[in-house]
């Protein structure tokens, strides 16, 4: 025998009590019997399948069933149950009925719905798995026909996006990038082809999307994005798929589509894992809501330190494609407000909420940040100054000087301080692998009275482990200024590069 | 479908609610209704916990339920029912609406069309969970204790 308690709505069927009386050992049994004794209940209480219906919320003194054995679990005399409803509501739309959930900031995608001109014949052919598709159809065609999609950086994440987005229709494309294509990128930018390195990755970029997908309009623009011409680089745009892999850019593709009001198709990748969310609508949260300050410099490595698995940026790059089509044609559930995280190591996707900061400086309610600032110095990059020789000639050394001091027969202690499975793609004769990480507790290794000469792939983890030693009381460290890649390029052009 | 049974707002609650509705638009707002017999004396506003998306759902969690309900007893009066408004839609129940309804209570519904608040309506689930049914909804100070019965009918 337990005591149950009955909220107002129910007193109805229970005489008007609020409390009653039922028997069993466990909260299922406890709610049969009280079923059994006031039978108007049942109704309200379980639904058809004789499940208790979602909005029943059923506790035990002060804890939901559901975190305890939920129907299962044991009640005793001494112990109050609590029947407590969840008040819900709210409107139907059309979506209800397909029971596609969609959340609020759906409406953002609105006004992107610009029906474009009628298909050609052509057209019709080339888009006919989409026209069959009464959520695409003829309409959803032509409002991607009409639609405008700035691609940031045709690099790792902008290949997939731009080839996928070219091949689906979107009537104009805009690439934004000043590289030109190298060996290293072959192993992920699919854009662009081994014929193609050396030249700038837009011209290879036009040339793959135009064969694609001749219909379409293809715009770039050769120029490093800036806090100068953002603006106006976004403004004819209806949705910005943010493909860059460092800081400062990030926070300016998030600011300038704050700014405009322009969705911002977020994506990044590093090593194994990916990232991807839509910033940037009316009432979604932006980059900032997320990371209001950019991490310290050089706390999280670029894709060029650390690495990324090459088949990576193409799921990105195509869950970035697959938000900025679903924005155009206004269907589905968009990725606003929600943070997807994906694992290619354990093959796992996680989502977190993402809830707009009402005291985010760019798109809070009060915002601090109202034009576009300089990002580079609010990532805590401070441009490199052309610095005077002389300075570094005491802590650093060339590599056309390393090689000349080892051709003389000076003793030098070369110690690499990259990783093991760099070590093993290249590496200059004679040298010692310690692994930055392994510094502080493998110092005692070399011998404080040697000139020791430290590097690593391009200088930068290099200079950290010659901080440290002469920290520790080595007097004569000197680092690799450009690191191994230096090296190859002036001393040793045999050796491959990565 | 029409009910016999209505409810009494005075004309301060009215504004209440609407103002309550403006203020969270584009979101769903939500809040309880306490009075006695069929007459709301008091209300109490409830933040809107859905993580569906409040433009389309409002979600009173059992905390805020439990509340209400104190606050209902700590005046001695009951709990009467719950208002929510739909931003941009009717003041008509949704199917979500009665998928999620109790019984007796009264549901009262503002519409708020783009940030101002329109038509007010106020329902009750029949009986057999099958369909809201409208009651009338009453403005105006005046209690009319001889229907007050009709609430739990």
């Amino acid at each position: 025998m337990a005591k149950i308690l009955i909220p107002t709505p129910l007193r109805p069927y229970t005489d008007k009590q609020d409390a009653v009386d039922a028997t069993g050992a466990t909260v299922g049994e406890l709610l049969a019997d009280l079923t059994r004794r006031h039978s108007g209940l049942k109704a309200h209480l379980y639904n058809d399948q004789g499940k208790l219906r979602s909005f029943v919320n059923v506790y035990v003194n002060d804890e939901d069933i559901r975190y305890l054995q939920k129907e299962q679990t044991p009640v005793n005399a001494s112990d109050t149950v609590s029947i407590i409803p969840s008040v819900a509501g709210g409107v139907d739309t059309v979506e209800d009925v397909r029971s596609v959930r969609l959340p609020s900031s759906h409406e953002a995608s609105a006004d992107l719905g610009r029906l474009g001109e009628p298909l050609t014949n052509d057209e019709v052919k080339r888009y006919s798995r989409h026209l069959i598709m009464p959520e695409v159809g003829v309409e959803g065609q032509r409002k991607l026909k009409a639609s405008k999609v700035l691609c940031i950086g045709a690099g790792g994440l902008g290949s997939p996006v731009a080839m996928y987005l070219a091949a689906a229709g979107v009537g104009t494309l805009g690439i934004v990038d000043f590289d030109t294509v190298d060996f290293s990128n072959l192993q992920r930018q699919i854009l662009h082809g081994t014929p193609d390195v050396g030249r700038p990755k837009l011209q290879s970029a036009k040339e793959k999307l135009h064969a694609l997908n001749p219909e379409i309009d293809i715009q770039t623009y050769e120029v490093a994005l800036s806090s100068q011409n953002a603006l106006k680089l976004f403004e004819p745009y209806d949705v910005i798929v943010d493909g860059t892999d460092n800081f400062p850019t990030r926070y300016l593709v998030n600011d300038a589509c704050v700014l405009l009001g322009k969705p911002n198709a977020y994506g990044s990748i590093f090593r194994f894992e990916g990232q991807a969310s839509v910033f940037g609508t009316k009432d979604g949260p932006c980059y900032r809501c997320l990371y209001p300050e950019p991490p310290p410099p050089g706390l999280v490595p670029s894709c060029a330190e650390g690495g990324v698995l090459g088949v990576l940026p193409g799921l990105i790059g195509v869950i970035q494609a697959t938000e900025a089509v679903k924005l155009i044609m206004g269907i589905g559930e968009p990725l606003i407000g929600r943070f997807l995280i994906y694992d290619a190591l354990r093959m796992r996707f996680r989502e977190l909420k993402l809830r707009k900061d009402p005291d985010c400086p760019v798109c809070g309610t009060h915002p601090t940040v109202t034009t576009l600032i300089d990002y580079e110095q609010f990532c805590g990059i401070t441009p490199a100054a052309p610095e005077p020789v002389t300075v570094n000639r005491a802590t650093e050394i060339t590599a056309v000087e390393l090689k000349q001091r080892l051709d003389r027969g000076d003793a030098l202690k070369i110690v690499d301080v990259r990783e093991p499975n760099e070590y093993q793609i290249n590496r200059i004769p004679g040298s010692e692998l310690i692994p930055l990480g392994d510094v502080p507790k493998r110092y005692g290794e070399l011998n404080p009275d040697d000139e020791i000469v430290v590097h690593c792939k391009m200088g930068g983890r290099s200079a950290k482990a010659a901080d440290f030693l002469r920290s520790v009381g080595f007097k004569r460290v000197l680092n690799l200024k450009g690191g191994i890649l230096d090296w190859i390029d002036k001393v040793d052009p045999t050796q491959p590069k990565y | 479908m029409t009910s016999d049974r209505r409810l009494s707002l005075d004309a301060s609650a009215e504004q209440a609610i609407r103002r309550h509705g403006e203020e969270t638009y584009p979101h769903e707002c939500c809040g309880a209704l306490i009075g006695n017999g069929d007459r709301v004396t008091d209300l109490v506003p409830l933040p809107n916990t859905t993580e569906e998306g409040p433009r389309r759902r409002f979600l009173v969690r059992p905390s805020d339920y439990r509340l209400a309900e104190r606050r209902a007893a700590e005046l001695g009066s009951q709990l009467l029912g719950f208002y929510h408004s739909h931003p941009d839609h009717p003041a008509r129940p949704s199917q979500y609406d009665l998928d999620h309804a109790w019984p007796t209570f009264a549901y009262v519904i503002v519409a708020v069309a783009s940030g101002k608040a329109e038509s007010m309506t106020v329902w009750f689930l029949k009986d057999d969970r099958s369909i809201f049914e409208e009651g009338s909804l009453h403005h105006g100070e005046n209690s009319h204790p001889d229907t007050a019965q009709t609430v739990h009918g």
